[in-house]
């Protein structure tokens, strides 16, 4: 039980995440994706435009795995949680501590991703505006870092290849040049 | 065969669509909360939903992000190869398909906007739920301002370049 509930090696996560393909493939002709459950989510709740007027209910088998992705979440918090804090690259805690991140140890800084850090400025717009530019990028793009950079690529598409440089291209610019403004607030 | 695409011809439905042509009961679908469960233990305990992580990678702090990422490409691409190569059945017995998603404008915007918001919530799509059932549970928030981002950019879909 110790192995497993250490944090688990790159190469083990990596083959297990890379192995969920073919296991959707095979067992339900699935693709492996989990961006679309938003659009899903909409068409089953709220109002019906065009983008959301399809038959979402042939495609409830991703809101049951999303669902199960939140239990396995519940499972690895609890029964296989890993009693030691998490550990951090020296130069990116430095860093982070000199925007103001100051709760390091667990899998979130709590300072910011917390119902009180929600209501200061920079949760807030950390929270908020970053949950909804995911939401909106994601659909915008054709999906996610499952559908496109792992079950794309793996298709062999182009567009999941520009999708991909596109996340990274996105992510470097926000952390280098807009982290520090947003920390300032 | 698929009802979807004849009832919305204007809809891209391609993205993460149900292939299989067989319709399944209520009761089938729970296979797919064990393959999640166990997908969201491997997300939380590799730490990939991790803030922390993702500025790891974005700072090429750490190789943790691209190892996992990278060897989940590498499994991915041999597996789907060994299912095209000798045409693998599924287990009711109809041949994969593998949706198209042709390039279109929106890979590069949309990308970029994601890539944002991955930096900012430390969190893809798949952590969000895997994080949420780890207790923290501020990203429900993150979660609602996720799907509601998904809904405007249904509305405004055809006012957008593509």
């Amino acid at each position: 039980m110790d192995f497993l509930r250490q944090p688990w090696h790159w190469s083990i996560a990596g083959v297990l995440i890379g192995l969920t393909v073919p296991l959707l493939y095979l067992i339900g002709n699935k693709p492996f994706g989990i961006s679309s459950s938003f659009r899903h989510l909409c068409a089953a709740c709220l109002p019906k435009t065009p983008f959301f007027d399809y038959d979402w209910k042939k495609e409830t088998w991703n809101l049951f795995f999303v669902f199960g992705i939140l239990l396995g979440g519940l499972l690895a918090a609890t029964l296989l949680a890993n009693p030691e804090p998490v550990k951090l690259a020296t130069s990116t805690h430095d860093q982070l501590a000199k925007l103001g991140v100051s709760q390091f140890g667990q899998l979130e800084p709590t300072d910011i991703f917390s119902f009180s850090g929600l209501l200061t400025a920079k949760g807030f717009i950390l929270i908020v505006v970053g949950g909804f530019l995911v939401g909106f990028g994601t659909r915008y793009a054709g999906g996610c870092t499952s559908g496109h950079s792992i079950t794309g690529i793996s298709n062999f598409q182009i567009s999941s290849v520009v999708a991909t440089m596109c996340f990274m291209a996105g992510g470097f610019f926000v952390t280098w040049l807009i982290l520090p403004l947003i920390f300032k607030l | 065969m698929d009802s979807s695409i004849i009832k919305t011809p204007s809809v891209l439905i391609e993205e993460g669509k149900n292939n299989q042509a067989v319709s399944e009961t209520f009761t089938a679908n729970f296979k797919y909360i064990l393959v999640g469960i166990f997908f969201g233990v491997v997300f939380v305990k590799s730490e990939v939903v991790s803030w922390f992580r993702i500025q790891e990678m974005f700072r090429l702090a750490s190789f943790h992000m691209y190892g996992v990422i990278g060897t989940a490409v590498v499994v991915a691409t041999i597996s789907t190869l060994v299912i095209k190569k000798f045409k693998i059945k599924t287990i009711s017995g109809e041949q994969v398909v593998f949706s198209e998603r042709p390039f279109n404008k929106g890979n590069i915007y949309g990308g970029l906007m994601f890539g944002f918001g991955w930096a900012m919530t430390g969190a893809c799509p798949g952590p969000m739920y895997g994080l949420i059932g780890s207790g923290f549970l501020v990203f429900g928030v993150a979660l609602l301002s996720a799907i509601l981002g998904t809904y405007a950019y249904g509305v405004l879909r055809d006012k957008l370049p593509h």
